[in-house]
């Protein structure tokens, strides 16, 4: 097995030799195509550095914002585009808010739990989905697709979580939508393909399903899991509709998510120790900048995730999936 | 594949069925724990679809509550409040479709004519990344950048110009949302029409320059050609969901706009359900939704096909 192993690990590195290869081989302009007209990269230089100014400029004026003085959000009136004067204070006063820290330990929570859970359900799911020929997988594949297209909706949804007691209770955030078929589908194609070559010696080994899934296929197919897992996860992360449905009155069971809606887009002015403080502490922090490092509190998970998960977004993991 | 798998490559009537599910019995524990929970939280909702025929009462439940047969229905179809939320979210899906549709389509296509691998990355990781942002996250930084004490509205009022709120005007409503769409979605967009580019032959595009074809010729061609299929699929699916144009974005915003502008169908079945505790005429607006939605995406099929596209299926 560990033979076999092996032959697969050199497999993958020839296949990054290949793919080294093409790109610098990509990176030219092939000689048949027509050298460029200024006007045309002019207009493509613009419309690119449009798209990306429209997208990273507003997260620049929060992210900056967030970080300045009650001074130089005083001198820019507001929203602050030019560095004037730089201090964490925002953060400091953030973190030590009972209801911003609630709302984070919430929301980390609910995302960890959920996407462990999600990512056990879909991974054995889509194993127990791939193998060709197993009993009643058919079956039991046109029962998760069908929930693709027909569905109870909203109503049906809440009266059935409420009926089993899930109102104002954890597990109602994360229970009802943590089954994506989708992922499982898209999980299911690269389990597919995995090598069968590997499968059949592990399985002369005497390996069964479990230690084949454990052992053979998570480990070649590390991208999709992570991608899947992302996926996951910034649906719990972002998720507060449920909230809104099952716990619409707990405000110390709110995630971050909702507190961003109801006191920055809202404007509500927060409860407990900020609201109360901000006599004493205005000089040191504007509120504005407080409202921004909870907008900034929720962007950084993301952020932090984002660059180890990217890369396969950009190899295009998912798009065999979405085609298929 | 058949190699891959000696010991299941015999005709499977060649096994029993016993046999069958010794075999593949750690397999099927597998999928129990997926099955179970789309049993309990998908297929027991479609049986809370006989709400919809009811008049629900939350204090007795499904099995006592009094059934009424279509009674629901026809008072959705004399509410005028339900034909106002159809026409706006038609409305807004026309604008969409319109506004929103061509703008993936025409970003790959400019995108994949970057030679530089390093810039294309770099632009494919930031214009993907507000798809993860949510929607409170998203219509918090709009309403920053353009509401009414936002960064564009401070520096009209620094010009002495006056002030100009996008984000409460009823009468915009549905360009903001749909450019809060595009600036939330479109970059995501882009992945399945990449995708689709990367497998057109390029001989195909030297053999054209041979024969003269300028670059609008080749677009116009080759590339076109190229995407068709995945263009069709995208429509599809766009008029597939013509009745869902964004659920969330338009409860947050609702307050802000007021309900004339922001009521949808799907903001219907929550606010004339849930909200007011009417669950039977919510799960009747939402199953209406829900068959016309069917309905729709069998049509665009048959018209894919029509045309002799794939569509969502081969016919």
């Amino acid at each position: 097995m560990t033979n076999v192993l092996t032959i697969g690990r050199t497999d993958g590195k020839r296949d990054a030799a290949t793919r080294a290869a093409r790109r610098r081989a990509r990176a030219a302009r092939p000689p048949w195509e027509e050298p460029p007209t200024t006007v045309g990269q002019a207009a493509k230089g613009l419309t690119l550095g449009g798209m990306l100014a429209v997208i990273l400029v507003p997260l620049w004026i929060v992210v900056l914002t967030s970080f300045s003085t009650p001074g130089a959000v005083n001198r820019a009136g507001g929203l602050v585009i030019w560095p004037d004067g730089l201090t964490a204070e925002a953060y400091r006063q953030m973190l030590s808010d009972s209801t911003v820290l609630t709302a984070l330990t919430v929301s980390l929570g609910i995302t960890v739990v959920g996407t462990a859970l999600s990512m056990v359900v879909s991974v054995l799911c889509a194993y127990g989905l791939s193998r060709p020929r197993s009993l009643g997988h058919r079956s039991i594949l046109v029962l998760l697709i069908v929930t693709m297209f027909v569905g109870g909706g909203l109503i049906p949804t809440f009266l059935v979580v409420t009926g089993l007691g899930g109102y104002g209770q954890w597990w109602a955030l994360i229970l009802p939508g943590s089954v994506s078929v989708f992922n499982i589908l898209v999980l299911r194609a690269f389990y597919s393909e995995t090598s069968s070559e590997l499968i059949d010696a592990a399985r002369m080994d005497g390996a069964g399903e479990w230690r084949i899934l454990g052992s053979i296929v998570l480990p070649t197919s590390r991208a999709v899991t992570a991608v899947t897992a992302l996926f996951y996860a910034v649906g719990y992360w972002n998720s507060f509709f449920n909230v809104m449905l099952y716990m619409p009155t707990d405000a110390e069971k709110w995630p971050l998510q909702y507190v961003l809606l109801t006191y920055v887009n809202r404007g509500n002015g927060m409860p407990g120790s900020v609201n109360a403080g901000f006599g004493s502490v205005q000089t040191q922090t504007a509120p504005l900048s407080l409202q921004m490092a909870v907008v900034v509190l929720t962007l950084v998970p993301l952020v932090m995730v984002y660059p180890f998960v990217q890369k396969h977004l950009r190899t295009g993991v998912l798009t065999g999936a979405i085609k298929g | 594949m058949t190699t891959a798998q000696p010991e299941r490559t015999g005709a499977p009537e060649g096994l029993s069925l016993r046999h069958r599910l010794r075999r593949d019995r750690s397999l099927i524990l597998m999928t129990v724990p997926a099955v179970v929970l789309l049993l309990v939280f998908n297929y027991l909702p479609l049986f809370g679809l006989a709400t919809a025929f009811q008049e629900y009462d939350p204090l007795v439940g499904v099995w006592q509550s009094e059934w009424v047969g279509f009674d629901q229905f026809s008072r959705l179809l004399g509410d005028a409040m339900f034909w106002h939320a159809m026409t706006n979210t038609l409305y807004l899906s026309f604008v969409q479709l319109i506004l929103f549709f061509p703008i993936p389509i025409a970003l790959a296509m400019l995108l994949n004519t970057v030679l530089s691998e390093r810039t294309r990355n770099f632009i494919q990781s930031v214009v993907y990344l507000p798809h993860f942002f949510s929607w409170v996250l998203a219509i918090t930084i709009f309403q920053q950048m353009l509401g009414g004490a936002g960064a564009l509205n401070q520096f009209l009022r620094q010009q002495d110009i006056g002030t100009w709120d996008i984000m409460t005007n009823p009468d915009t409503f549905a360009l903001l949302v749909t450019s809060q769409s595009i600036w939330k979605e479109a970059g995501w967009g882009i992945i399945v029409f990449l995708a689709a580019l990367s497998a057109i032959n390029t001989e195909l595009y030297e053999a054209a320059a041979a024969d003269g074809a300028g670059r609008f010729r080749r677009m116009w061609h080759i590339t076109l050609p190229g995407l068709r299929g995945v263009i069709v699929l995208m429509l599809v699916l766009r008029l597939g969901n013509a009745l869902s144009v964004g659920f969330e974005q338009f409860l947050i915003q609702r307050n802000a706009v007021g309900h004339d502008a922001a009521d949808v169908l799907d903001t219907f079945s929550f606010y004339y359900g849930i909200a007011t505790g009417d669950y039977s005429y919510g799960a009747a607006a939402g199953l209406f939704k829900s068959v016309i939605s069917l309905l729709l995406i069998w049509g665009a099929n048959r018209l894919a096909h029509a045309f002799g596209d794939d569509g969502l299926y081969r016919k």
